[in-house]
């Protein structure tokens, strides 16, 4: 059994109460932060921990927090962003939804630490039922005192806000999501300005996964140090993975960032195996977005030694034989996978979820869905395997947010690795419809075009 | 259906703009589109919209432009149920085609598409962050996981069934 510190006590009966949650240890922190640290000895302390933001791009959040501006005058803003919309990804769901008061005590101490007197947590709309949850944990904290105002005495005053947004995973990224959280359309801003500047209402604002604010928690009881000590590297702590796919238990799972990727897909204490004793595949390790791997380059990494789950580990070899830890959503497919169908449904995805602001993106995702929907269902041609990956090129770094990248990363990967499948579809408009080109691939050399 | 709140929904409103600063009521205007979605029907006519914007005394445009950028405002009438199944890689690689044909079998509609009584709307939709427990749909305000066939059936049996006792 690895450490838990974000997990420990999800089972325990009743944790979603603040009677039980308090019993258990909890707001110990809020205590010790408020009572017997500063503001920039909290922001310390998380650096000293390593920890790196859970949302995806696992930039360190000490030094995030550390860039705020402090005009006189001018109100700060923490945003939890709750988006959670990465395909693949179901962490947060889980932390919300289960320990409602673990994230409602980590935005208490990150809102003291920052300055924030009115913090907004933004939750994607389709998780409808858990702002009732948020709600009730934040009522019975304010009740209890350590929300509101004049918090234990020491004159600092917060109150959290629950905000759902209205269905679009653009407004996962942080500057479309104060966008919307402004009541607009999520389209992202260009930056600079960086919302540390000028975010929210052009306030100086941080916006934090779920996951990040949570983890705050247990590095204030801990101390940073003891923190850093978990794990392995700059991959510090412990790190929640949302596992799903041709799997036997999927499910959401925490992990210190030391074990192999082998033995959390094959380990009954975590994803238990391939489902129906089939064969892996492929998986997509950290969140839709992430380059797809086939088997051999997911278990060891391209000098043959082992991979492990963490953000060293897993974009060993970049991308030409790596991937990404993102934001832990892990998707495996197994043997019986179609790795073109799968490509298609994620185009698809980023062609619907696409703001439309940039050309190279509203154009490209379009695009590429429809060559993929060509070959998928057996009309496509040889070249349109190159223009694929013309039309993937043109579009990554060429757009206002990431999103751009995003899309063009798991065609990139998926006609990188698997270009043979690709070609078997190409030649084979038949046979293609009714079969799989199954695991013939698995043991070819890998195929990185020009 | 008037496009006015009652009373219980216009305090839901004003708590809803209460969390944002003087001035700045403008930013409940998502969640106020879902209170005027729950309350008037499901959708979102454009008399409902103009309402919105009134009690926040913006701009029609404003809403409107909001209100067509996201998924979850339907701007046309839909059944009482509306099944919204997801079709993403993850749920796609654990049979969500398989529920989505036996879906469209089931009650003879295609997505987009209400059955005649009026009872039951199809979407199909992009990744609701429930892979894990896939196949899935959403209905309202609900998950339903682990889709099968079987599960299908009592599904639309226990929504027919509310309908009929109303
Ligand atoms: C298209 C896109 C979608 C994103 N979706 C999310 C999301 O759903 N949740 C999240 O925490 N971060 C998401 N991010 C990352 C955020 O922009 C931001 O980096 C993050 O919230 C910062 O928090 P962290 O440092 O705690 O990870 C997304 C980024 C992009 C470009
Ligand atoms: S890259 Fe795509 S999603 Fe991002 S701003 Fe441009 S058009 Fe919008
Ligand atoms: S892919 Fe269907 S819920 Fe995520």
């Amino acid at each position: 059994m690895g450490v838990k510190l974000l997990l420990d006590k999800a089972n325990v009966p009743g944790i979603r109460t603040y009677e039980v949650y308090r019993r258990e240890g909890g707001y110990r922190a809020v205590e010790k932060a408020l009572k017997e640290m500063t503001t920039d000895a909290i922001v310390e302390e998380v650096k000293k921990s390593g920890l790196r933001g859970r949302g995806g791009a696992g930039f360190p959040t000490g030094m995030k927090w550390s860039f705020i501006a402090k005009p006189e005058g001018v109100p700060r803003h923490l945003v939890c962003n709750a988006d959670e919309s990465e395909p693949g990804t179901f962490k947060d769901r889980y932390l919300m939804e289960f320990l409602p008061h673990l994230l409602i005590e980590g935005l208490i101490i990150s809102s003291f630490a920052l300055g924030s007197n009115d913090t907004y947590i933004y939750i994607r709309g389709e998780y409808a039922w858990i702002p009732d949850i948020l709600e009730e944990a934040i009522n019975e904290a304010k009740a209890a005192g350590w929300l509101g105002k004049n918090i234990l005495g020491t004159g600092f005053d917060c109150n959290i806000h629950v905000q759902r947004g209205g269905g679009a995973y653009i407004c996962g990224e942080e500057t479309a999501l104060i966008e919307s959280l402004e009541g607009k359309r999520g389209n992202p801003r260009i930056k600079p300005p960086f919302p540390a500047i000028q975010g929210l209402w052009m306030r100086p604002t941080v916006v934090n996964n779920v996951e990040t604010l949570a983890a705050i928690v247990p590095i204030i009881n801990m101390g940073g140090d003891e923190y850093a000590k978990i794990g392995v590297g700059k991959s510090t702590g412990t790190k929640l993975i949302s596992a799903c796919g041709n799997i036997n238990n999927p499910g959401v799972y925490e992990i210190d960032m030391t074990i192999t990727v082998e033995e959390f897909i094959y380990s009954d204490e975590y994803c238990g195996g391939i489902k129906d004793g089939k064969k892996l595949k492929a998986c997509i390790p950290g969140g839709s977005s992430v380059p797809i791997l086939p088997a051999n380059l997911l278990l060891t990494t391209a000098k043959g030694e082992p991979r492990y789950m963490n953000y060293e580990s897993l974009s060993d070899g970049g991308f030409a034989t790596g991937s990404m830890l993102g934001s832990g959503g892990f998707i495996v497919l197994d043997e019986d996978q179609c790795i073109v169908k799968n490509t298609y449904t994620l185009a698809r995805f980023y062609r619907h979820e696409s703001c439309g602001q940039c050309s190279p993106c509203r154009e490209g995702t379009g695009w590429m869905e429809k060559i993929l929907q060509k070959i998928e269902t057996g009309k496509g041609e040889m070249s349109d395997i190159d223009l694929l990956w013309d039309i993937q090129r043109k579009i990554e770094g060429n757009t206002i947010c990431p999103l751009g990248d995003a899309a063009s990363w798991p065609v990139a990967a998926a006609i990188r690795h698997f270009r043979d499948e690709f070609e078997w579809h190409v030649k084979n408009p038949e046979l293609s419809q009714t079969s799989n080109f199954g695991l013939q691939h698995y043991a070819d050399p890998i195929h990185v075009p020009a | 259906m008037a496009t006015i709140f009652n009373d219980t929904q216009m305090t839901e409103f004003k708590r809803l703009v209460a969390r944002y600063p003087e001035g700045k009521q403008k930013s409940a205007l998502l969640p106020a589109l879902h209170l005027a979605q729950e309350s008037f029907g499901g959708w979102l006519s454009t008399e409902s919209l103009d309402y919105v914007a009134s009690l926040l005394q913006i701009e029609p445009i404003e809403v409107y432009e909001v209100a067509t950028f996201y998924s979850m405002y339907n701007l046309k009438p839909v059944g009482k149920f509306v099944f919204e199944v997801c079709q993403t890689g993850p749920c796609m690689v654990s049979g969500s085609d398989n529920i989505i044909d036996y879906i469209k079998k089931t009650l003879d509609i295609k997505p987009g598409e209400t059955t005649k009584d009026g009872l039951f709307t199809l979407k199909l939709v992009e990744c609701l962050g429930a892979c894990g427990y896939a196949p899935m749909m959403q209905v309202g305000k609900i998950y339903k996981e682990h889709l099968t066939k079987e599960k299908v059936d009592s599904i639309i049996a226990d929504y027919r069934a509310q309908a009929a006792n109303n």
